[in-house]
């Protein structure tokens, strides 16, 4: 019964190997659980995820697979979920709105939709807009159904066990990466890194131990140097939102591939241009700016400046000011751009959109020209290409 | 066999129990992750007290590397030693130093190793580990011995997360992720810690340590071990319970804050926040 639960598990994207899986079974026969549901889960869940990234992965994997099965272990729950959303919207919705609810078919209905789309749902950063929470366009954001309120219950119930564990996927959060299937990414990466002795001397110097040791009247004197470490630097600006939902999946490839590769690895999010403000996290955007001047100063002319974006826009988005989509900007991107490349003279555009298609978009030739030439589409062989012009 | 179910003055989750004892029973290594301060490294601690078994610690910097927690050669001293001629250079046994896991390995009874903070060391550190920590034995080239563990010991290894650790290592680990606790929780930390707490300044000190930490924009957030801290000074300066009520606007900061934060700029931040808080009432 275990096996199809493996493979659903890889279906997930949970890298699990059968060496873990084994591992699981050995610690079953060796009755390290007992016979209940949650401890299964558990002690599956430590067999078999390595990364807390992956825990609502396998959540969701395990919910699909075990839903109904729960009566093989111990009666367990009826389903409670309902029960605390129910509890909480009783506490802050209007009669009125208690009213619509009922119009559109009852309490039942609303969350067994609630749960198909959570089902549906994937990482919470890129999906986690369209399907619970914004626009006003489902049935759950008009009646302040968003994460949110997801949340509300996580912090009430976490260790009432009427909540099954696993359906309350509390690690939602944290599955903002992708797993590295990207080593083609990394080696490409890798050949940015420069080496330079730094840190504690532990290496033996021969040289300059035999020759100290000679001017030591052959009493021994030994030298060390620091060991070689990798001492490049990046900073790398992101796009999000709007046309770049398309590449989300190769930014998240380069992105993850870039923070395992690189010691000094800095990330700022931007809205299709760069203006006077950044963001480290997407979810707080609006709450957490950075001003982009505070990171000019921040880091130093030997960090290697990496803007990822695809640069389709209005034109007037870099050459006006106030041509943001998003706020009144005072000064126009174009400025903004050319404080960039001047505090960080080694920089490189990364473009995920096919080049053959840049010549078609008024604004990608803009952000060229900009940049002198230095953009490069976002492919394994672009990445070689702009590795050699941040040399 | 017996069984970790958390101590006296540590508290476990089920889930963190499960994963435990699960390392235990099959021998396998645990890996620990967690916000900094959730109580990783005194985990081993814990786990090698309510079993009694001894504990050896092995802290990991940048510059450790994986032979050094096996055995050294101190090729050094053995040179200085011929240039005085010393007698002891003849037999190179002499000049094998002793690493944690060597040490581990000839413990009479089953030990606990903690290998703190892995996620410090190079990144190739855990794959030279790979055999060591599966078949827990190694070769000693210079005196050509295979050390072989009388005891698989019982190995709680703890990451913050700094890199990431490759696939093969992971695969014969065991996984734990610490979740920040919830209040529930950290009112039975904190009450093991502080048994003779009142409840009053207890629930009042949690709320106001909860509302620190959700502050947007903070450098690092306050964990449990600067809750800990913080509630032994507020016991020992007396402060009443009312005092962390934030109703009050001229008093809306906790006092003794600085133990909860730890960085100029989010102290910087709190009290802005704070004075935002007050003019806007």
């Amino acid at each position: 019964m275990l096996v199809p639960f493996f493979f659903k598990l890889r279906e997930a994207a949970v890298p699990v190997s059968i060496t873990e899986f084994l591992s699981l079974l050995q610690a079953l026969q060796a009755r390290v659980a007992s016979a209940s549901a949650e401890d299964f889960y558990y002690l599956s869940r430590a067999c078999l995820v390595k990364d807390e990234r992956h825990f609502d992965r396998f959540d969701r994997a395990f919910a699909a697979h075990f839903k109904g099965a729960e009566d093989l272990f111990e009666a367990m729950m009826k389903s409670i979920p309902e029960e605390w959303l129910k509890r909480m919207g009783e506490r802050t919705l209007s009669e009125e709105e208690k009213a619509q609810i009922k119009a559109l078919g009852g309490w039942d209905k609303l969350i067994e939709t609630l749960k198909q789309r959570l089902a549906e749902q994937k990482e919470r950063h890129q999906g986690g807009n369209k399907w619970i929470g914004t626009g006003g366009t489902s049935p759950f954001g008009a009646y302040g159904y968003n994460p949110e309120g997801i949340r509300i219950g996580q912090d009430e119930s976490r260790n009432k066990s009427a909540v099954k564990v696993w359906d309350q996927r509390e690690f939602k959060n944290l599955d903002d990466t992708v797993e590295i299937g990207t080593r083609n990414i990394k080696i490409a990466l890798r050949k940015l890194r420069k080496f330079a002795r730094e840190g504690a001397a532990e290496h033996l110097d021969l040289d300059s131990t035999i020759d100290s040791t000679a001017r030591n009247a052959g009493l021994l004197d030994l030298k060390f140097v620091p060991e070689r470490h990798n001492a490049i630097k990046v900073l790398l600006f992101l796009d999000v939102g709007g046309s770049m939902d398309y590449h989300v999946r190769v930014c998240e490839e380069l992105f993850s591939a870039a923070r395992s590769e690189f010691k000094h690895l800095e990330y700022f999010y931007f809205h299709n241009f760069v203006y006077e403000h950044v963001w480290k996290d997407n979810r707080r955007r609006h709450a957490e700016k950075i001003p982009t001047m505070e990171v000019m100063r921040t880091y130093g002319h030997d960090y290697k400046l990496i803007v990822v974006g695809d640069a389709t826009m209005s034109p007037y988005e870099i050459v006006q000011p106030g041509g943001s989509i998003e706020h009144w900007n005072e000064e126009a991107g174009a400025i903004w751009m050319q404080r960039l490349t001047r505090t960080w003279p080694h920089h490189v555009w990364l473009n995920p959109e096919p080049e053959q298609r840049w010549d078609y978009t008024p604004s990608v030739q803009l952000t060229r020209e900009l940049l002198e030439n230095r953009m490069f589409p976002l492919t394994l062989g672009g990445l070689e290409q702009a590795i050699k012009a941040l040399h | 066999m017996s069984r970790f179910a958390g101590t006296d003055n540590y508290v476990a989750t089920e889930d963190l129990m499960m994963a435990v004892n699960a390392a235990v029973v099959l021998g396998r290594p645990l890996l620990v992750k967690g916000e900094p301060g959730t109580g990783k490294t005194q985990l081993a601690e814990e786990v090698a007290r309510s079993l009694q078994r001894p504990l050896y610690r092995w802290h990991i910097k940048s510059t450790t590397k994986a032979q050094q927690g096996l055995y050294e050669y101190d090729a050094v001293s053995r040179l200085r030693d011929s240039q005085l001629g010393d007698a002891k250079v003849h037999d190179i046994g002499n000049y094998i130093v002793k690493g944690r896991l060597w040490e581990a390995f000839e413990s009479d009874v089953q030990p606990v190793l903690l290998v703190d903070e892995i996620d410090k060391a190079d990144i190739e550190f855990p794959n030279d580990l790979l055999h060591e920590l599966d078949r827990m034995e190694f070769y000693v080239y210079e005196t050509r011995q295979w050390i072989k563990a009388r005891h698989r010991p019982i190995i709680i290894i703890t990451s913050n997360n700094e890199k990431e650790l490759p696939d093969a290592f992971l695969r014969r680990c065991f996984f734990h992720y610490i979740r920040f606790p919830d209040a529930t929780t950290m009112e039975r930390i904190v009450g093991v810690h502080y048994p003779t707490l009142k409840k009053e300044l207890l629930s009042e000190a949690l709320t106001a340590f909860f509302k620190v930490r959700e502050m947007p924009g903070l450098k690092k957030k306050p964990s449990t071990s600067e809750l800990l801290d913080w509630i032994k000074l507020l016991v020992a300066e007396d402060i009443p319970p009312e005092a962390l009520r934030s109703d009050d606007p001229k008093k809306s900061i906790p006092p003794l804050y600085g133990a909860l934060l730890k960085n100029e700029q989010d102290v910087h931040l709190f009290e802005q926040l704070v004075f935002l808080n007050r003019r806007s009432r």
